[in-house]
């Protein structure tokens, strides 16, 4: 270390992250007692068990508890954390050794896909696969989107990502939304707010499996469950909730709807005060969304006499893809790829959007969205009346021009990130000599970038992404990383001044 | 009565000139020269020294004061000049306040820094002014219960809307009350269907958003509406305050500001105001955003110099209506000769306040109405008097006297008066009573 020295606590980040590590017995523990009851191999969650406890081990002898976590810290622990329990996820694909997850990069994949939530999938025959290496799939989600939504709420409102600093002015939650000295109790209310949740969709699908459709028995019910308030879009099933009576179709969009909703103004409605999250302008506006594609990609499927799904079809179809993809889920219903040019490119739009901040939603989020649009219509008031000082309100609440700029800051790293993954895939592709249109390119980039699920093309719902390169895979790991954790943690990972100034 | 007034600037020296003649008057300040001159000028006794200190203030008889007006420039010296005074004995103190900071502990805390009665300069000022813009067509207009309740007469012409209609027509507003009617000279307390006639004065009591409401009913010509185009010049807090108590009234106004970060602040804090940030003298920028076609302009920039070129950069462009503030006494008389329709003294104003409260009473507030027929009284209710406890249905029927309660203040918010609701002890009670009858009703509270 002769000249340079490291200014990172880096063992408390360390530290931390071998806590989490050994915490991932618990998890594991359930798939490998599922595959003792179906009479299915054990190994691959042993083995997962063994190699976690060791990890943990091993980052736990060197951190140092002492060391205080600042938001250095806390960028690095977050890196490392949502790194090493996606590689501890894909042990037990590995040690399956059945299907093409058998290949290191396509278990990294598929677990790394699970961890963010993302929801694309390399599997092509799900009938090769156990029972409990599905399951493992669905709790790795489950996992997912419960480690953002702390990580959401505690901490990166409190570090200030892009504007996610906005969330806590805007929720006015001394009580439950700080780092120190509560994260304890804010970590505790969510983890019992998404507990909830879970077990409510979980008792919902099974009582509807059991009056309309025996194939959601209760695995599939918990499965299903696991994944759509995770907002996450595994399914254990090849049709994903397509393969369902259509009643239960329509029950997974409020549970994708409610996933996407900011857990603390759920918190608030639940404990009394309804109105802050039924007035609240990025509530207002993500619904808006909702409805409006929904409406938009209706319209589409009627006007298109290729998709003869009736009204009731036509409007679940609209419906309930749209609301998987502005949530982020990545479920589907049905192929959308079949689909008209118009109602597809519908589609590509909303994977943009995204839910509201503080949920498990990922892509881009409403409240950046709101923010810059209006921030824009004040830049075209302040073009008339160059003297005006206008601030930007969100629910009534000015919004500091420095979140202003953040925001502005994010959605063009957002962008341009998804076009040089664009441009990779196109280039990669045609590389290794596949067919790939730009569409489907800009579709793959969209929905690994920002966490979605399924694209278009051969990467569809009913698709798979082994259909890439091995090298755009890899790339999309390093992506779909980078996207969950909201870019900047790891982006300052790779500048000099984090580790030495 | 024995008064002590400590501070004898301009809002002292006023009071001290008013009481004089009737009452036991000392006034202490700082400046001994000050206060040799106004022992000759006004006939009073003057003590020179500081008026916080326990000393200089037994020295004024302090503890057998029966009223205590701190009214120095200075916030921190009136609070701490009462606080000491209450030490001392229990005299009646009153403050004269800048910072509607303190106001806003004052009122949310009885009793607060030994202050009875608290008057603040901005607040109160900004109150002048949104009157004056608000309610031209009022014949007078009193405010109540520290500003919740406004009273306001109004003389009903033959063209207004209102003549000719029932009182249950007119009173559409919920928080209003019609209180009083004077017909030839006669009172008559309305009842839903008594008619309104031209020329009659029509007495109500309500929210101030709610009697502008009502008098834009009554004279929609004079009154101005929604769409008139408000300017406020300089942020400060007295501008700051005007455009609050504007946005209260569902009016938009436009406020400039040269100061970067006070506009930005003022913004945040005004989200139906639209703050510009520039220069207000720069007559390029007024007639860039059309100022001259405002309806009304209000100057309230920190100098009087300022306020001056403003205002007569406005009425020079065509503003109807210009009104200055103006922080010396003596140019008020010049800015209303040049033109300027309105010139307000925030000294004066505050002034005039605490001399109105004195006169009057100590625990009532009130106004006189037509030549002594009626008056309009706030009483605040004690433990087991005999409003308490009872509906404003049973009063009626059980008291033998003329009177109308017009809206009751319940810890600082409004709550309006039905014959079902029921009185309590620590409300304030604004009601119209018929002169006879005042002394016996004031007696009950």
């Amino acid at each position: 270390m002769a000249g340079s020295r490291i200014r990172v606590g880096w063992q408390a980040s360390v530290g931390l992250t071998g806590d989490v590590l050994a915490a991932l017995v618990v998890p594991l523990s359930f798939p490998l007692l599922l595959s003792v009851y179906y009479a299915e191999p054990s190994l691959p969650f042993l083995a997962a068990i063994t190699v976690t406890l060791a990890l943990g081990a091993l980052f736990r002898r060197f951190g140092d508890p002492e060391v205080n976590l600042g938001p250095r810290e806390a960028f690095l622990a977050v890196a490392l954390i949502w790194l090493l329990v996606a590689a501890v996820g894909a042990i037990p694909f590995v040690v399956a050794g059945v299907g093409t997850i058998a290949h290191p990069v396509n278990a990294m994949f598929e677990a790394m896909s699970g961890l963010t939530t993302t929801g694309a999938t390399v599997l092509r025959d799900f009938s090769l696969h156990s029972r409990s290496v599905l399951m493992w799939r669905q709790v790795i989600q489950w996992l997912g989107g419960l480690g953002i939504l702390i990580l959401a709420t505690a901490v990166l409102s409190e570090i200030g990502v892009g504007g996610a600093q906005l969330m806590e002015s805007e929720s006015q939650t001394q009580d439950v939304n700080k780092l120190t000295p509560k994260i304890s109790r804010t970590a505790q209310l969510i983890w019992s707010l998404y507990l909830g949740l879970t077990a409510l969709a979980v008792a919902t699908y099974f009582l509807l499996g059991l009056a309309f459709d025996p194939r959601m028995d209760l695995y599939n019910a918990v499965a299903h469950a696991f994944t759509s308030v995770a907002t996450a879009g595994f399914s254990p099933e090849p049709l994903s909730v397509g393969a369902f009576h259509p009643v239960i179709q329509w029950a997974v969009v409020p549970f994708m709807v409610v996933g996407s909703t900011s857990f603390v103004l759920i918190y608030f409605f639940i404990n009394g005060e309804p109105m802050r999250l039924l007035r609240n302008e990025e509530f207002h506006f993500y619904l808006g969304a909702l409805g409006f594609f929904s409406s938009v990609v209706a319209l589409a499927l009627f006007l298109d006499p290729a998709t003869a799904f009736g009204l009731e079809g036509t409007l679940r179809h609209a419906v309930f893809n749209v609301a998987s993809i502005v949530t982020t889920t990545g479920y589907a219903s049905t192929d959308y790829v079949l689909w008209a040019p118009a109602a597809k490119h519908m589609l590509f739009a909303c994977m943009f959007v995204g839910g509201m901040v503080g949920s498990t939603t990922c892509s881009i989020k409403s409240l950046r969205w709101l923010v810059a649009l209006k921030a824009f219509r004040r830049d075209l008031y302040t073009a008339i009346h160059p003297d005006a000082v206008r601030p930007v309100r969100v629910t009534g609440k000015p919004v500091d021009e420095e979140v202003i700029r953040d925001i502005y800051g994010y959605l063009l790293l957002s962008i341009v990130i998804f076009f040089l993954l664009t441009v990779v895939i196109v280039v990669d592709a045609e590389r290794a000599d596949l067919r790939v249109t730009e569409f489907e390119a800009m579709g793959a980039a969209a929905t690994t970038f920002l966490n979605i699920g399924p694209a278009f093309g051969e990467a569809g719902p009913y698709g798979t992404f082994a259909s890439f390169s091995m090298t755009t895979r890899g790339v999309m790991i390093v992506l779909m990383w980078i996207g969950r954790i909201e870019i900047i943690p790891v982006l300052v990972l790779f500048t000099k001044a984090f580790w030495t100034s | 009565m024995h008064v002590v007034i400590v501070g004898a600037g301009e809002v002292g020296t006023s009071i001290a000139a008013s009481l004089a003649s009737d009452h036991e008057v000392v006034v202490v300040d700082v400046d001994p020269d000050r206060a040799e001159q106004l022992k000759y000028e006004l006939d009073v006794l003057t003590i020179a020294g500081d008026g916080t200190a326990s000393g200089i203030q037994t020295a004024a008889n302090v503890d057998e004061a029966d009223m205590i007006i701190a009214c120095t420039d200075d916030d921190r010296t009136n609070l701490v000049t009462c606080g000491t005074a209450k030490t001392l004995g229990d005299g009646f103190t009153i403050a004269r306040v800048k910072s509607t900071e303190y106001l806003r502990t004052w009122e949310g805390n009885e009793g607060a820094f030994g202050v009875d009665f608290m008057v603040c300069t901005d607040l109160l000022t900004a109150q002048n002014i949104v009157r004056v813009i608000g309610l031209p067509a009022a014949i007078d207009v009193d405010p109540f219960a520290s500003g919740l309740v406004q009273m306001a007469e109004f003389e009903i012409a033959a063209e207004s809307p209102v003549a000719g209609q029932t009182v249950s027509e007119a009173d559409r507003f919920e928080s209003l009350t019609f209180v009083g009617l004077f017909r030839d000279g006669e009172m008559i307390i309305p009842r839903g269907d008594t008619d309104i006639e031209a020329g009659d004065r029509a007495v109500v009591i309500g929210s101030p958003e709610s009697v502008q409401s009502f008098a834009n009913d009554v004279a929609p010509d004079t009154t101005p509406d929604r769409a008139d185009e408000i300017v406020i010049v300089g942020g400060s807090e007295i501008g700051y305050q005007t455009a609050r108590l504007l946005e209260e009234r569902e009016f938009t106004p436009r406020l400039i500001e040269q100061d970067a970060d006070r506009a930005r602040t003022l913004a945040e804090d005004l989200p139906n105001t639209i703050v510009m940030e520039h220069d207000a003298t720069d007559t390029e920028f007024l007639s860039r955003e059309h100022v001259d076609e405002a309806d009304i302009v209000v100057t309230a920039l920190r100098s009087d110099e300022k306020n001056l070129l403003v205002s007569v950069l406005a009425k020079r462009m065509g503003v109807d209506r210009v009104i200055a503030v103006v922080d010396s006494p003596d140019y008020v008389t010049v800015f209303e000769e040049i033109g300027i329709d309105i010139a307000i003294n925030p000294r004066t104003v505050t002034a005039e306040e605490i001399t109105r409260f004195t006169y009057e009473s100590i625990a009532e507030n009130i106004a006189v109405l037509e030549n002594d027929q009626a008056e309009v009284l706030e009483l605040e209710l004690t433990e087991g008097c005999r409003f308490a406890g009872r509906s404003i249905a049973e009063l009626v029927e059980e008291i033998d006297a003329r009177f109308v309660i017009g809206a009751i203040t319940r810890n600082h918010a409004l709550v309006t008066p039905r014959g079902d609701t029921v009185l309590e002890p620590g409300d304030h009670v604004i009601l119209l009573v018929d002169s006879n009858s005042v002394s016996e009703i004031a007696s009950m509270a």
